[in-house]
């Protein structure tokens, strides 16, 4: 019988037992992988989008919600080291039933999908996009949720803006589809052109929501935005400009306590479970270690009978911690897009996977030291004696 | 047979001290799923009741047709008017809500502080709100009064300071409360001088009007949807703030479920566990409980009774560390429908931690079922030959 084969009949000495721990573990990690992701995308944002390291956001320095005169973008773009700028807005706008939200952006088409290189567009797509004033492109994904095909009518009742006319419905020609281009989480934003909708809207003409700036530098970016902003200091509308990344930490730091809440539940829990499983697997192996003796007593040396006693600890943490990292992903891949709309994409980090892993070794090697020690030590004679 | 089984399950009590260091697996585990359940249903009803607080049966608010928050909505001038001269109106007050980037004081991070511009109709409309130090502001001067929240969770809202908003500098002069209500995490100002900062014109964001009864803003909301000249959303106080916190405690009290519901199993591994090392080290005893004419009902109960007894003691410990550590805890959150920031105190109720107890003594007795069983099942010449 080889190592691993002693190591495996041992652990099943007890089946209960050990399948018993076995799901413990399984559910410590199950847990852990699910929260640990979870509470990163409550902080970063990171379900949503992938920041990109040359953008930096300008909003009014007032208030995200405050929108800026599009007269600025003219002053942003003279700014050494900005290589481009476009606007985007909040568009609000409800489809069929609140539950549906989507976000919505006006933007102006070329000017966006060169800002945003990482979202690929048919070029056909993004012509019939520019040519067409009613136009709008949406997410793959979100189309084939809702089942539209390009050329259908798209339905929006404005809830923050009218038209002129004093009428909410706003009517988009689905023009065409985009996507990610790399491996990114998948864009969710709905985009109609802004000349359509500057023209149309009831009041605020010439506004825009925030600008996003492309710089040529990602080491400078700090500079830049201070640049941005000391151009606005005394205007009407002074500006606040950070890194994309920044930006979205930000708003993701407004759910305030809550990731906090969840860092904090997730650290209890996963402590008490490897708590409350380390020690019962200490326990198992400390009943059976007047059994080695006799493992001693065929000649297996001290070494050999502790490394078999380390070697069942880190088997059991190891499996338990494999099969529960994998009961994470399977819910990752099944609840994923039910999380969508709230942490956006639900995607295992590799990093949470390597924690998983370390803290599976860590408590393979804490549960099964001291047993393992004590195993070393065991004097032949003592433990067939019954005594210790 | 039941004197058997109060015997027995008096007998295995007692012995539960000489035995509390594998049985604190079962505390443990059980007191980890009920902590974490009641926190986050304490978490759910405290947001809840936080802005539902904000309600009164005799109030209702308009907003421009179509829009579902204050923010967002915009009426003029003409149609504020037109409100407070609907039938049954009783007091009507225009209000302009507008958020502003403060930092909090937890992290220093800029968040949504809602400034809503209001005149004394307000305060007559809420009779709940009240002064508790300052003074209010005075119409026509850049003054502020903050709610108690808004105090406690912003950075640099303190009585006597004063903050920057759009182009000038307001005091803050005095701090409210409202019955612990969403609007204790607003500052409130003079409508005119905010619509000014804004540059909203003579618009405002809603109208508050109270009328004599629920029944009256019932007739008044019916008044303004049979009327198709009005471009308006009337909706009483009561329905709006519930339509603000449904998704966000609905989404809090479904991840207080799923975490919880993850750990019992967790902890129900643990419970089998401990009970099946129990049983099997008094395997002796029980074979000689049943030798001497114990029935194997008795045993099955009293390790059932066992397991309860420790799933219920879990609980209690549970609940203990949920009211001591949670109970009035204050934490405050983005709520998207408002889009702004909402402080609210954490509350754990009786029926909350009854609720946590529910699911300790279910743990509890699943947890004690199959050792049980298996015990009660051991042949009496192989338990009292020890296995």
């Amino acid at each position: 019988m080889s190592r691993l084969g002693l190591i495996w009949a041992n652990l099943f000495r007890r089946k209960t037992r050990a399948i018993l721990t076995l799901f413990s573990l399984v559910v410590a990690f199950l847990l852990f992988v699910l929260l640990r992701t979870a509470t990163e995308l409550f902080t970063e944002g990171s379900g949503f989008a992938k920041p990109g390291v040359d953008r930096l956001i300008v909003v009014s320095k007032y208030s995200q919600i405050q929108s800026l005169p599009i007269s600025a973008l003219q002053r942003i773009a003279a700014v050494p080291g900005v290589q481009a700028v476009t606007h985007a807005d909040w568009f609000g706008g409800i489809y069929q039933d609140s539950r549906n939200f989507f976000p919505i952006f006006p933007v102006k088409p070329r000017a966006w999908f060169d800002m945003y290189r990482e979202h690929a567009i048919d070029p056909a797509h993004l012509e019939a996009f520019e040519r067409t004033r009613a136009g709008a492109v949406a997410p793959a994904g979100l189309a084939e949720r809702h089942g539209w095909r390009v050329g259908d009518k798209i339905p929006i009742q404005g809830d923050i803006y009218a038209k002129r006319d004093g009428s909410r419905l706003w009517e988009f020609d689905l023009v065409g589809l985009y996507q990610r281009a790399d491996d990114g989480p998948e864009p969710l934003e709905l985009l109609f052109q802004y000349d359509h909708f500057d023209e149309a809207k009831e009041y605020e003409q010439g506004q825009v929501g925030w600008f996003v700036v492309r710089i040529a530098d990602s080491e400078r970016a700090q500079e830049t935005a201070r640049a941005i902003d000391a151009l606005f200091e005394n205007s009407p509308d002074p500006t606040r400009t950070v890194t994309e990344a920044e930006s979205m930490r930000q708003f993701m730091a407004q759910m305030g306590n809550i990731g906090l809440m969840m860092s904090g539940i997730l650290g209890a829990v996963f402590f008490t479970i490897l708590l409350l499983t380390g020690n019962t697997m200490m326990q198992a192996l400390r009943e059976r270690i007047p059994e080695l003796a006799v493992l001693k007593t065929l000649g297996f040396a001290d070494g050999a009978v502790a490394a078999l006693v380390l070697g069942e600890a880190l088997l059991l943490s190891l499996a338990g911690a494999a099969l529960g990292v994998l009961g994470a992903l399977a819910f990752a891949e099944v609840a994923g897009p039910a999380l969508q709309q709230i942490v956006g994409a639900f995607e295992v980090a590799a990093h949470t996977l390597a924690e998983a892993l370390a803290a599976a070794l860590l408590l393979g090697l804490a549960a099964g030291a001291a047993p393992a020690l004590s195993a070393r030590r065991l004097a032949i004679v003592d433990a067939l004696r019954g005594g210790r | 047979m039941l004197a058997q089984t109060f015997a027995v399950a008096a007998m295995n009590l007692r012995s539960l001290p000489s035995r509390l260091g594998s049985s604190s697996v079962i505390l443990v585990g059980i007191a980890g799923v009920v902590t974490v359940l009641v926190a986050l249903l304490a978490m759910a009803g405290g947001f809840q009741a936080a802005l539902q607080r904000g309600g009164a049966p005799d109030r209702a608010l308009a907003l421009r047709g179509g829009a579902n928050s204050e923010m967002v909505s915009q009426l003029s001038r003409e149609t504020a008017d037109i409100v407070s001269s609907l039938e049954g109106v009783l007091a009507a007050s225009g209000e302009l809500y507008v958020v502003a980037d403060v930092p909090k004081r937890s992290n220093r991070q800029p968040a949504n502080l809602v400034i809503r511009g209001l005149s004394q109709a307000a305060f007559d409309i809420r009779p709940e709100v009240r002064i508790v130090a300052g003074r209010s502001f005075k119409p026509g001067s850049r003054e502020l009064i903050a709610g108690r929240s808004a105090a406690a969770e912003f950075l640099g809202i303190d009585l006597g300071a004063s903050i920057e908003l759009r182009d000038s500098r307001w005091t803050i002069v005095g701090l409210f409360e409202a019955n612990g209500s969403a609007y204790e995490t607003e500052l409130w100002a003079d409508l005119p001088l905010v619509q000014a900062a804004y540059r909203r014109g003579g618009s405002v964001g809603s109208v508050r009007v109270r009328a004599a009864s629920a029944e009256a803003i019932a007739d008044l909301i019916e008044q303004v949807r049979s009327d198709p000249r009005l471009d308006l959303e009337m909706i009483s106080e009561a329905e709006f703030f519930r339509r603000q916190s449904e998704d966000m405690s609905r989404l809090i009290t479904g991840f207080g479920y799923w975490v919880a519901a993850i750990m019992a199993i967790g902890a129900l591994f643990a419970a089998l566990n401990t009970m099946y090392t129990a049983v099997s080290a008094r395997t002796l005893e029980i074979a000689t409980l049943r030798a001497l004419g114990f029935g194997a009902v008795p045993v099955v109960v009293s390790v059932m009774i066992e397991a309860l007894a420790l799933g219920l003691l879990g609980g209690l410990i549970g609940g203990g560390i949920a009211y001591l550590g949670f109970d009035g805890f204050t934490a405050s959150t983005l709520n998207s429908e408002s889009f702004s920031q909402i402080a609210f105190d954490f509350a754990v109720t009786p029926e909350r931690l009854g609720l946590g107890l529910a699911w300790a003594a279910g743990l509890g007795l699943i947890g004690g079922l199959f050792p049980a069983v298996r015990a009660a099942r051991l042949p009496i010449a192989r338990g009292l030959q020890g296995e």
